[in-house]
Formats: structure tokens, C-alpha cells, sequence
């Protein structure tokens, strides 16, 4: 058992040793910690979890969807906010095995879960951090780590946005405008830090996709800041 | 005044600045006028950048002959059987309600002097900066036996829409190992892999629903665009089936006879039910009759994409000589940005960026095998030159393959929402 649960926060191996009849009925929460590995990419879950490329994930349990304030939603996700969709084991079981499906135009770049179990296993584990987010001090937020260390004057750059429209027009042959994704990710409404970052990953070949890694070989600083401010108000 | 990109560029702000008023260049005649031959993926994006970006300074009139646009790219998956027809038609409807003035009509002369385009329904349009993406057109005499008089019983299907439908159809009728016959075109042709791709499909096809059938392929070259890809999935998916014939082995010494549905290769006569002729090409007719062209196709300034011949008329795509990049729908596209900021920087006075140009080729080899190869290009004095470049490896794991086909469906959802809008 210790052994199952070293890499877990200690209110997790708490909350699994305790509740082991509802772990076996929503999942294994300690299985879901690996799974969720695919989503931090964009979204945080934890103490001090904020909004990134995704909205953070706690209390994500009987939210209703769209509901950050200061996070820009999809429309097609605000529209789902209002025509009333509250996140719940089902409704989440839904979105996470095919994320087009239950809102069409969302923004989340994710092809989803085939497997139940692992859907069921990230439930179990996102559940841990919305049955009682503020009682985890261990738990890091799960994205905090970017791709690399980045000089703080590359982020500090201010990018201009009409040089960036140009050279989004280069992107847009792949990405879409409007923010869909299929097959290829979304790029619209990302925080400045976050595709400044991630350019630069692509840049050092630290993020594997080759036609990436090609295109963002060639941009200078000033021109993925340039990208960086078109793309954030892009909608 | 007349207007010198180089010589803007380098002058920078202060250029752009004494460039402010916006109808300067419109020689007394109010908006400046851009004219845009061939609605595809040159022209189009072309045309809706120009319109888009201008916000109404700029009256744009693109000249297209089809209402519908049939896309050539993805017409191989449309053979094998993976895409619908009606995937691929796109109408420029929204072109339209973005601004452009889309004339359906066919542009049969440019006078160069008075700056204006005839129409074969009569009129003509005036302009004061010409883009020509006209694709391509097929050399005369290029394959023994077969000129277009035969493309109905030896189609190219190398121009999106009714060619690809028929192809499909002869290909559908093929009696029980039947023999399917391509002759592949000479260098340089629009998109390099597609013949290959179009083996693939082919043989998909087939493979499902004629499986003694044979596959022979004619070919000028020694070798072809991710060849070594291409060849792997044959092997792996349709062993036996396709007898690709290079240059070595006789594959440029072939002739056709359309009537008697004969291919001969090297001296050997073969009897076909099926056969693509894929003649050499050249630039579509319109650009010769510009006299823009030097030989096949016509010669282009990096920079921007105006012809050597007249710095007031562009060339994009499958027409151009311009270089490094493969004649394909995403050079085109990547082109007609380039293009598109140089033009309106020209006729308003906005900010013109430096030309980037890139290019991706997807090719499908059989169900989620997907494969690519792709490259980033500059400006230089000389032509557009290479700058980096990626090839998809043989041995990729079936996830990645899969992964990579998904990508080109989401590409081609992506460059046709940037063409059209």
C-alpha cells in the first residue's frame, strides 16, 4: 500500500485509504493522477491552481460550465454555460471521451478518452480537488512546471500585434480563426506567457511536433511576442 | 511615383509614413483596383486577405469560371474512397459577402498597357495591380497519343471536380483483376507526391473491391517525393499489387492509344481498363497570354511575387517560377499572404513584413497511415530559397501515423477556411 501511494499527496492516500467504496465505484484516483499527465499541458489542479491555457480544475464538481470570470471560454462553451451545463460525473464523463461532442466549438484541443476507466480514474482523481480543495496543503498545482526555463525579458517583450496579424497568416493555414480544433490545436486566447513558452519550446526542440518545431525555428523573440499578442484576443 | 518594395522595405517607417494617403496610387480613378484571375488557393486567400485587410480601401475583383471550387488536394482520398465529392466543392459565397467582387467568367486576354483584363462573356476589367493564379495547364504533345480530345477515356483528374469523379468511375468499373494504368508526369509538376499518393488510393481502392486486380506505373523519374515512404506502404499494405516502372527500367519511353486502350512502356504494349495520364505541365494558359511567362511557367520576385516582366502583375502557385518550393495548394497559400500584404502595402501605403513563406505536403498511404514532409522558405535576391525542412521516417508507429492523418484532415478544414473564409 505505501508503496502504491508514495508519488500521491498525503490527504489523497488520506481520502483513498478512507473511501475505499466510492474509489472502486468513480475510479481509481491514484490511476487518474497518471492519466491527467495528458491534461496538464493546459489545465491545473491543486493548491494555488490558476488558469492557463485551460481553466483550473478545482471545485470543477457542480460548477456550472464557463463560470471562471477572468477566463475566455469558447462560445460555444459559454453558450453551454448558459443553457445550464453543470459539470458532474456524467456530464465530465462525456466531455472528457469526446470533448466536441457535448460542446461542438470548444476550444479544449483534446481527441478524448476512448477508455472508461481512465475516464473514470481522472474523475476520481479531479474529484479529490472539488470534495475539498482547500484542505490539500501538499498538493502542487499539476501544470506549474512550464516546458523550460524561460529569460524573463523574452516575456517581458512586448509584442506588436500588427506585425503578428501578418505573421498569424502563416499559422492559419493549419489553426483556425475561429478557434475550432480538429486534428490540429487550438491557438486562439492564450495567455501571452503560455504561447510565448511554448514557441520557445517548439524553438528548442523541446516540444517534439517536426512542422512546429520548423516554424517556430525561423521566429525571433520579437516575433513570437508579435504572435503571442494577436492570438490572446483572437476570437 | 512608382512604387519600389525593395526600396519601401528598406526605407521603413519613414516610407510608410509619406505613403499615408491612401488612394495615392489609384491613378485618378478612386479605390485602387486589384483584379484576381483563378479562385483557388492562390487566388482566393489572395483575394480575401487583400479585401479583408483593406477594409474597403481596395476594390478586389477575383475572375473565376466555376461556381463551385473542387479542391485537387484531397481528390486522391475521393479515389480511394475515404472522402465524399461533396467534401472537397467549396462555393465562394462567402468570399463574396466578405467583399470580394467574384466574377464568374473566363479571362481570355490581359493588355498590360491599358491595364486590363478581357472576358470571354465580353467587357473587360480594369486593374492597377494584376494577380495571376491561373494553376496549371498540360504541355502539348507531352505523352504520345493523348491530348485532351482523350481525357475522357484516359482522364488526368489533375484539375480538381468532374476529371476526379470519372476517374473514380473507370477505375469502379475495372473488371475482375483488371490492370490500372498511370503515367506519371516529368519535373516540375503541381505537388510532387500526389501521383504517389494517388497509387496509394488507388490500390486502397482496389484492394477492398477488385483485390486480383494490378496496378502499373509509368515514370519518367528515378525517383519521387517520399519515395521511400511511399514505397515501405506499398509494400506493406498492397504487396504484389503495384509495378512502379522508373526511369531506369523504361518508364519515360511510353505512348497511349485512348482508343484501343493500350499503354505502351519501353516497346511492351499492355492492355488497360483503366488509365491516368498525367501529362507534363506548364502554367495555366492565361499567364503565357499575360505574357508573363518564360517557357512553362513564369519567372517571379521573391520578395513578393511580382513577375520579372511587369512589377504590376504577380504570379502565384502552380504557375510561378519562383524557386525552392513545390508547386502545391499550401505554397500557393502561403504565396498569396506574402503577396497580398506586398499589393496592399503598394496601393494604401500600409506596413509591409518581410515574405515568409512554408509548406506541408500530407499524403495518406492506406487507412490512418499518414505520412508528410514539409519545409520553411525565404526571399533572396535570387529566388525563394530553403531554409528548413522535415520528412516523416519509414518504421513510424501506426499512433503516429494515425495521429498525422488526423492532422492533414484539420489542415485541410484549416487552409479552406483561410482560402474562402
Amino acid at each position: 500500500m505505501a508503496r502504491v501511494f508514495r508519488s500521491l499527496p498525503a490527504a489523497l492516500v488520506a481520502l483513498c485509504a478512507a473511501g475505499a467504496v466510492w474509489g472502486q465505484e468513480i475510479g481509481d484516483a491514484q490511476a487518474g493522477a497518471e492519466v491527467f499527465k495528458k491534461c496538464t499541458g493546459c489545465h491545473q489542479v491543486g493548491q494555488g491552481a490558476v488558469d492557463k491555457i485551460g481553466p483550473h480544475l478545482n471545485e470543477i464538481f457542480g460548477r456550472n460550465a464557463a463560470s471562471h470570470a477572468d477566463y475566455k471560454y469558447s462560445k460555444s462553451m459559454v453558450r453551454a454555460g448558459d443553457d445550464g451545463l453543470v459539470w458532474t460525473a456524467e456530464t465530465l464523463d462525456a466531455y472528457i471521451e469526446n470533448p466536441r461532442a457535448l460542446v461542438s466549438k470548444t476550444r479544449m484541443s483534446f481527441r478524448g478518452l476512448k477508455d472508461a476507466k481512465d475516464r473514470a480514474d481522472i474523475l476520481a482523481y479531479l474529484r479529490i480537488y472539488s470534495d475539498n480543495p482547500s484542505d490539500i496543503p501538499e498538493a502542487e498545482p499539476t501544470a506549474l512546471a512550464t516546458d523550460h526555463d524561460i529569460d524573463p525579458a523574452i516575456l517581458a517583450l512586448e509584442g506588436d500585434a500588427e506585425y503578428g496579424e501578418y505573421l498569424a497568416s502563416e499559422c492559419l493555414t493549419c489553426h483556425r480563426s475561429d478557434g475550432t480544433s480538429d486534428g490540429i490545436p487550438s491557438i486562439t486566447l492564450w495567455l501571452t506567457d503560455d504561447f510565448v513558452v511554448a514557441m520557445h519550446a517548439y524553438k528548442r526542440k523541446l516540444r517534439p511536433h517536426p512542422v512546429m518545431q520548423m516554424m517556430a525555428g525561423r521566429l525571433n523573440d520579437e516575433e513570437i511576442a508579435a504572435l503571442a499578442a494577436y492570438f490572446k484576443d483572437l476570437e | 511615383m512608382r512604387l519600389n518594395r525593395r526600396l519601401f522595405i528598406g526605407t521603413g517607417a519613414a516610407a510608410a509614413t509619406t505613403l499615408a494617403a491612401p488612394t495615392v496610387f489609384a491613378a485618378g480613378h478612386g479605390k485602387p483596383r486589384v483584379v484576381v484571375i483563378g479562385g483557388g488557393a492562390g487566388g482566393a486567400t489572395a483575394a480575401r486577405y487583400i479585401a479583408k485587410d483593406s477594409k474597403g480601401e481596395i476594390d478586389v475583383t477575383l475572375i473565376e469560371p466555376t461556381r463551385m471550387y473542387y479542391t485537387c488536394f484531397f481528390s486522391n482520398l475521393y479515389i480511394g474512397g475515404v472522402k465524399e465529392i461533396d467534401d472537397l466543392g467549396h462555393s465562394y459565397g462567402t468570399l463574396a459577402a466578405g467583399g470580394v467582387n467574384v466574377v464568374h467568367d473566363w479571362a481570355i486576354g490581359v493588355d498590360r498597357d491599358t491595364k486590363t483584363v478581357s472576358l470571354a462573356g465580353g467587357g473587360s476589367v480594369p486593374y492597377d495591380k494584376l494577380i495571376l493564379s491561373p494553376g496549371i495547364d498540360f504541355v502539348e504533345g507531352a505523352v504520345e497519343g493523348w491530348d485532351l480530345s482523350a481525357q475522357n477515356a484516359m482522364p488526368h483528374a489533375y484539375k480538381g471536380g468532374s476529371q476526379t469523379e470519372l476517374l473514380k468511375a473507370r477505375i469502379a468499373a475495372m473488371p475482375e483483376g483488371g490492370t490500372f494504368a498511370m503515367v506519371a508526369p516529368p519535373n516540375p509538376f503541381r505537388c510532387p507526391p500526389g501521383p504517389y499518393e494517388r497509387v496509394s488510393m488507388v490500390a486502397h481502392y482496389l484492394k477492398a473491391n477488385n483485390p486480383t486486380a494490378k496496378i502499373i506505373v509509368a515514370d519518367p523519374k528515378s525517383k519521387f517525393s517520399k519515395m521511400a515512404l511511399f514505397q515501405e506502404g506499398w509494400a506493406d499494405h498492397y504487396d504484389g499489387m503495384i509495378d512502379w516502372i522508373g526511369e531506369d527500367f523504361g518508364g519515360g519511353d511510353v505512348s497511349v492509344d485512348p482508343v484501343a486502350m493500350t499503354v505502351t512502356i519501353d516497346g511492351e504494349v499492355t492492355k488497360v481498363d483503366a488509365c491516368n495520364v498525367i501529362p507534363a505541365m506548364k502554367a495555366g494558359r492565361i499567364a503565357e497570354l499575360a505574357g508573363v511567362t518564360d517557357g512553362n511557367w513564369a519567372p517571379v520576385n521573391a520578395a513578393d511575387m511580382s513577375t520579372k516582366a511587369d512589377a504590376d502583375v504577380y504570379v502565384l502557385g502552380d504557375a510561378a517560377s519562383q524557386g525552392d518550393m513545390p508547386k502545391s495548394g499550401f505554397s500557393a497559400n502561403s504565396q498569396a499572404k506574402v503577396c497580398a500584404n506586398a499589393v496592399r502595402g503598394a496601393l494604401t501605403g500600409s506596413k509591409v513584413f518581410p515574405a515568409k513563406f512554408s509548406n506541408t505536403c500530407w499524403s495518406l498511404i492506406d487507412t490512418n497511415d499518414g505520412v508528410k514532409v514539409g519545409a520553411t522558405y525565404e526571399a533572396t535576391e535570387e529566388k525563394i530559397a530553403k531554409v528548413d525542412g522535415f520528412i516523416s521516417a519509414t518504421g513510424e508507429s501506426a499512433e503516429l501515423r494515425k495521429a498525422t492523418y488526423e492532422e492533414s484532415e484539420g489542415w485541410y478544414t484549416g487552409i479552406t477556411s483561410d482560402m474562402f473564409g
